[in-house]
């Protein structure tokens, strides 16, 4: 499938998808509930198809200051695993994750830089057992890889993959926050042009 | 203080003196800035990839190097640019994350660049300043009174090209 073909796909389609979404995600903000003993709340995915160029407008614009924790998902429906929080919400969370009063970290060192990877680990894992439930494929991250930097820059690494095959993208996204803490995050989905037929065909709405 | 034109990914806007062009949040995309300092009009493209002639959606001719620089170099010669004098300033073309096994995917700022200076090459345009490659994202801005190219990033500070 193209990825023009996104812009046709039916709510039934779009439902499906919205639901992996969801479930994806709900594993996913558990097990971020349970390392930093939060409460997380999430909201209903949205499944959306976009241009590429207003991608970055999800999160509030390409020049909005941003970390990104980025996998590539292999197996039979090859995709990108987005997860992008506001640079604030990333110094919260390794606040968190360090034990450090909030507020502290105001630059990543090494190991602070190595736990927010190991978050993304954790959380792309989760998402794509559920992932793997839906479609019954076998899923499997790459090594994590983090960039901090404007989310116009490091979502152009997924947009341009897009763009050698259509002006469009699919992302099923999530947005989360912890309670009281204002911790935010966004969690993309965004599966290479020929995985999504793949994916539909697999849970059973190919039409 | 002029206005200020925004160009999206994959888009590029030409206009004249006291104009301002400005892309925001480059990553492994570049931008090109076309200027002649005598006319003050120009151009400034985004472009996301090297060659249309690769890829299968090419109904946006603004995404590709070669497609685009044409098309914007045109336009600008219609706003009364003299093509001996357009200069070049090109930005971007970042590597934003690193993997130990780098595929062509993640190398594609590299050949972004690659691919911006031969298509100014065929279209004799010269290049005379560059800021390319790195790990990191760039916000770049022409200002179409003076011909200076801003470039912001978040670390790495700011500078006029």
């Amino acid at each position: 499938m193209l990825s023009e073909e996104v812009t046709k796909l039916s709510s039934l389609q779009l439902d499906a998808l919205r639901e992996i979404g969801n479930v994806g995600a709900g594993n996913a903000a558990t097990a971020l509930s349970q390392i930093i003993n939060k409460k997380i709340d999430m909201t209903v995915p949205q499944v959306a198809i976009l241009p590429l160029g207003e991608v970055p407008d999800v999160v509030g614009g390409p020049e909005t200051m941003v970390a990104g924790v980025f996998l590539r998902v292999f197996g039979p429906a090859p995709s990108s695993i987005l997860f992008l929080l506001p640079r604030e919400s990333a110094m919260y969370l390794v606040d968190m994750l360090m034990g450090r009063d909030r507020g502290v970290t105001q630059a990543l060192d090494a190991m602070d830089e190595s736990a927010l990877l190991e978050i993304g680990n954790i959380l792309a894992g989760a998402y794509l057992n559920a992932l793997s439930y839906f479609t019954k494929f076998t899923l499997l991250p790459s090594i994590p890889a983090l960039a901090m930097d404007m989310a116009g820059a490091i979502l152009s690494v997924i947009l341009i993959q897009l763009g050698a095959l259509g002006d469009h993208a699919l992302v099923i996204e999530t947005e989360f926050s912890t309670e009281g803490d204002g911790v935010k995050g966004h969690f993309f989905l965004i599966p290479d042009p020929g995985s999504l037929s793949t994916i539909l065909a697999a849970i059973g709405v190919k039409e | 203080m002029g206005e200020l034109i925004k160009v999206g990914m994959a888009d590029y806007k030409t206009g004249s003196h006291p104009a301002s062009l400005i892309s925001y949040g480059l990553g492994s995309c570049v931008g090109i800035a076309l200027y002649d300092s005598v006319a003050k009009v120009g151009g400034l493209a985004h472009i996301m990839l090297p060659d249309s002639t690769q890829s299968r959606a090419t109904e946006n001719p603004a995404k590709f190097a070669d497609t685009c620089l044409p098309l914007m170099m045109d336009e600008i010669l219609k706003l009364g640019a003299a093509k001996n004098r357009l200069w070049a300033k090109i930005a971007g073309g970042a590597q934003m994350f690193t993997f130990a096994n780098a595929t062509d995917i993640m190398r594609v700022g590299e050949r972004n660049v690659e691919a911006v200076r031969q298509v100014l090459r065929k279209l004799d345009i010269k290049i005379i300043n560059e800021d390319t490659g790195g790990n990191y994202g760039r916000t770049v801005e022409l200002k179409l009174d003076c011909g200076i190219f801003r470039i912001k990033t978040i670390d790495k500070g700011e500078k006029e090209l």
